[in-house]
C-alpha cells in the first residue's frame, strides 16, 4: 500500500518541517509499517554540500560482533577517499553507529567522488545535496525520527514515505525516498507498482546510472535523473514520465526549491491535496494533511494524468 | 403499488430495454425485504451531538449507536477531521450530520440513513448503500458511490476517479467535474454528472443511464448516446431541484448515456462451452 506525503511553504519561508513530516507521516502509519523516510529541504548554503551515507544495514548490526568493527572501517575509508579526491571535511555527525551525516566542499568532479565512495564495500550514499538531507530507517516515523533527531528541523520543503513492502525486501535500501543519483537536492517517494521496471532499468543501465536496490520505485529516481541530465525541465521530465512508466502510481519528486507530483492514467492511487496561498500539503490520505491543519480544510483529488509543480 | 415493472410502466426505460434488462424490483408485500428487527426506534425530535476531534473510529462509531438506542434521531458529529470509516453500518432511520470531513469509506453499507456532511469525502464514499440519502457539500474522492443499490447520493463538489463502479440501483449526482472510469460495469441506476467526465465513461456498463452536464474525454467500451426524452428531463429538473442544484447549461443540453448491449452475450456459449456440448 504505502504512504507518501509532502509539503512545501511558499515564498521561502521556512518551517519545522522536521515535526511537520514526522506528524504527517505518523497519521500514514496503518499505510505500511515497515520502514519510513524523510528528504528534508533546509536552506542551501553555496559552497558546502550535505553527504547523507550508511555503511551498513540495520539487520546487519544485530547480527555478528564483526560488524561493529566492520562500520568503523568503513566509515575510515568514506573519509580517506574523501581526502584523496580533494574533498574538504568540515563536520561530521553520526546519525546512528551505521548512518552519517558529513558537511564537506568540493569543487571537483561530484559524480565522480560519489561513485568512488560508493565503489567501498557496504557503502550506500543516501543522498548529496547542498539543502537536501535524505534519512530512512526501519519503523514507524516517530521511531526514525527520533532516532535521527528530525525535530526541530528548519526547511522550506519535505517529502516523506511509510512503506509497506510489496516487490523487495524490508531494509534501509529498499526504503523511500530515493535521492536521483548523482543530481543534487532530487529525490522521489513513490506508491504503486511499475509493470515494465526490468526493461526500463535494463535500459537506464545501459546509459550508467546505477541501482542500488531491487525496489521498483527506485526507477522513478533513475529515470527523472537521466531526463533533467538530458536537459529536461523538472514538469515536463514527469509529464513524460507518465507515458513511459507503466503501472500504478502517484509519485512526489523535490528539488532544491521545487516540490511535484505526477499521477498514472488510471488514477489507481490515491492522492489528497490542500493548497492555500502559503503553503501546499498532499498526502495518500487527508489525515496526514489533519494532522498539521486541524482546522476545517478545503482539499481535492488532482485526477489521473496530472503533474502539478509548485516552487518553494 | 404490486406492479412489477413500475419504472417501465412510466417510460424510463422503453428506448433500450427491449424484452432485455436485468431489472428486477421487490414487491412491496414481501415485507421482509424491508424490516430489521434489530433495528432501533429513534425519534427525529430528540438531538445529539458530541465532538469526535480526540475519539477513536470505533468509539465515534459506536457512540452513534448508543445514542440510537437510547432513541436520539438526530446526531450531529462534530470535528470528524478526515478520519476514516465513519458513519458505517447502520441500517436504521437516522438523521446524521457531520460538520467536516471524512476519510475513506465514509457511510459505507448503510441502509435508511440521511446523512449529510459539510466537508468533503475520501475514497469509497457510501459503498454498496442500500436506501437513504447523503449529501456532500464539498468534493469527493475516487470510487464516488461503489456498488451502490438504493438511495440518492449527491456530492456538490467535483468527485474522482471510478465514480459508480459496479452501480447496481439508486442515483448519483456530482455536481462538478468527475474522473476516469466513471459508470464503470454499471448495472442498474442513474447518475447526473453535471461537470466534465473523464476518459472511459461508462466502460463496460450492463445497464443503467448516466446524464452528463458538461465535456466527456472519451466513452468507453458499449457505453452509447441516446436520445434525452420529456420524461428524462422532467425527472432531472426535479431531481436536481430537491438538492438545490441546476444543470449549468440547462437540462435540455444534457448528453444522455445508456449501454449498447453489444457485450451481451448470455444466450452464446464460449467456444470452448460448445466443444463440451457438441
Amino acid at each position: 500500500m504505502c504512504g507518501i506525503a509532502g509539503l512545501i511553504w511558499k515564498g521561502g519561508v521556512t518551517s519545522d518541517i522536521g515535526s511537520e513530516m514526522t506528524q504527517m507521516l505518523q497519521a500514514l502509519k496503518h499505510r505500511g509499517p515497515d520502514s519510513t523516510g524523510f528528504a528534508l529541504y533546509g536552506k542551501p548554503d553555496d559552497d558546502v554540500h550535505i553527504l547523507r551515507f550508511k555503511v551498513a544495514e540495520q539487520e546487519e548490526m544485530r547480527t555478528g560482533f564483526d560488524i561493529h568493527r566492520q562500520v568503523i572501517e568503513r566509515k575510515a575509508a568514506v573519509d580517506t577517499r574523501l581526502e584523496e579526491l580533494g574533498a574538504e571535511i568540515i563536520k561530521k555527525d553520526d546519525a546512528t553507529e551505521y548512518a552519517f551525516r558529513y558537511l564537506f566542499k568540493f569543487g571537483g568532479d561530484l559524480k565522480r567522488l560519489i561513485d568512488f565512495i560508493e565503489d567501498l564495500d557496504g557503502v550506500e550514499i543516501l543522498s548529496v545535496g547542498k539543502g537536501l538531507e535524505l534519512i530512512k530507517d526501519l519503523g514507524d516515523a516517530t521511531v526514525v525520527s527520533d532516532q535521527y533527531g528530525l525535530k526541530g528541523f528548519k526547511g522550506t520543503h519535505a517529502i516523506g514515505h511509510t512503506r509497506m513492502a510489496t516487490e523487495s525486501d524490508v531494509d534501509i535500501r529498499s526504503a523511500h525516498p530515493y535521492w536521483a543519483y548523482p543530481f543534487n537536492d532530487v529525490s522521489v517517494v513513490h506508491n504503486g507498482q511499475l509493470t515494465n521496471y526490468w526493461t526500463m532499468r535494463r535500459d537506464l543501465e545501459r546509459r550508467g546510472h546505477r541501482f542500488m536496490s531491487n525496489c521498483d520505485s527506485e526507477l522513478i529516481a533513475v529515470y527523472i535523473a537521466d531526463r533533467i541530465d538530458r536537459g529536461d525541465q523538472l514538469e515536463d521530465a514527469m509529464r513524460l514520465s507518465i507515458d513511459v512508466i507503466d503501472g500504478v502510481f502517484t509519485y512526489l519528486v523535490a528539488t532544491a526549491d521545487q516540490l511535484g507530483m505526477a499521477k498514472d492514467v488510471m488514477g489507481a492511487k490515491p492522492m489528497v491535496l490542500y493548497e492555500s496561498d502559503e503553503f501546499v500539503g498532499l498526502a495518500s490520505e487527508e489525515v496526514a494533511i489533519r494532522s498539521i491543519f486541524p482546522r476545517e480544510i478545503d482539499t481535492w483529488d488532482p485526477y489521473q494524468g496530472e503533474v502539478k509543480v509548485w516552487a518553494a | 403499488m404490486g406492479s412489477i415493472n413500475t419504472s417501465h410502466d412510466m417510460g424510463l426505460h422503453e428506448e433500450q430495454l427491449a424484452g432485455r434488462t436485468q431489472q428486477r424490483f421487490f414487491s412491496a408485500s414481501e415485507e421482509e425485504n424491508y424490516t430489521y428487527p434489530w433495528s432501533y426506534e429513534v425519534d427525529f425530535d430528540k438531538t445529539a451531538e458530541f465532538d469526535a476531534a480526540d475519539m477513536e473510529i470505533t468509539d465515534i462509531n459506536n457512540k452513534i449507536r448508543a445514542l440510537m438506542k437510547s432513541g436520539h434521531g438526530t446526531i450531529t458529529v462534530q470535528n470528524p477531521r478526515a478520519k476514516h470509516s465513519l458513519g458505517v453500518g447502520i441500517l436504521n432511520r437516522l438523521n446524521l450530520n457531520f460538520e467536516g470531513s471524512l476519510g475513506y469509506f465514509g457511510c459505507g453499507l448503510i441502509d435508511g440513513a440521511n446523512v449529510h456532511i459539510s466537508g468533503r469525502v475520501g475514497w469509497s464514499c457510501a459503498e454498496n448503500m442500500m436506501a437513504g440519502k447523503v449529501v456532500i457539500e464539498k468534493n469527493a474522492g475516487s470510487l464516488f458511490g461503489a456498488a451502490i443499490r438504493g438511495g440518492d447520493l449527491v456530492c456538490k463538489g467535483q468527485a474522482g476517479a471510478r465514480v459508480g463502479i459496479d452501480q447496481k440501483g439508486g442515483t448519483i449526482i456530482v455536481g462538478d467535474s468527475v474522473g476516469a472510469f466513471t459508470g464503470f460495469m454499471m448495472q442498474r441506476g442513474r447518475m447526473i454528472i453535471l461537470g466534465d467526465a473523464g476518459d472511459n465513461l461508462g466502460d463496460s456498463m450492463y445497464d443503467g443511464t448516466i446524464y452528463v452536464g458538461g465535456k466527456i474525454a472519451s466513452l468507453g467500451v458499449d457505453c452509447v448516446e441516446t436520445d434525452m426524452t420529456d420524461l428524462d428531463k422532467r425527472y432531472l429538473e426535479g431531481k436536481l431541484s430537491q438538492y438545490g442544484m441546476a444543470a449549468p447549461n440547462g437540462v435540455e443540453n444534457m448528453i444522455k448515456l445508456t449501454s449498447g448491449k453489444q457485450l451481451w452475450n448470455y444466450d452464446n456459449l464460449e467456444p470452448s462451452e460448445k466443444k463440451l456440448v457438441l
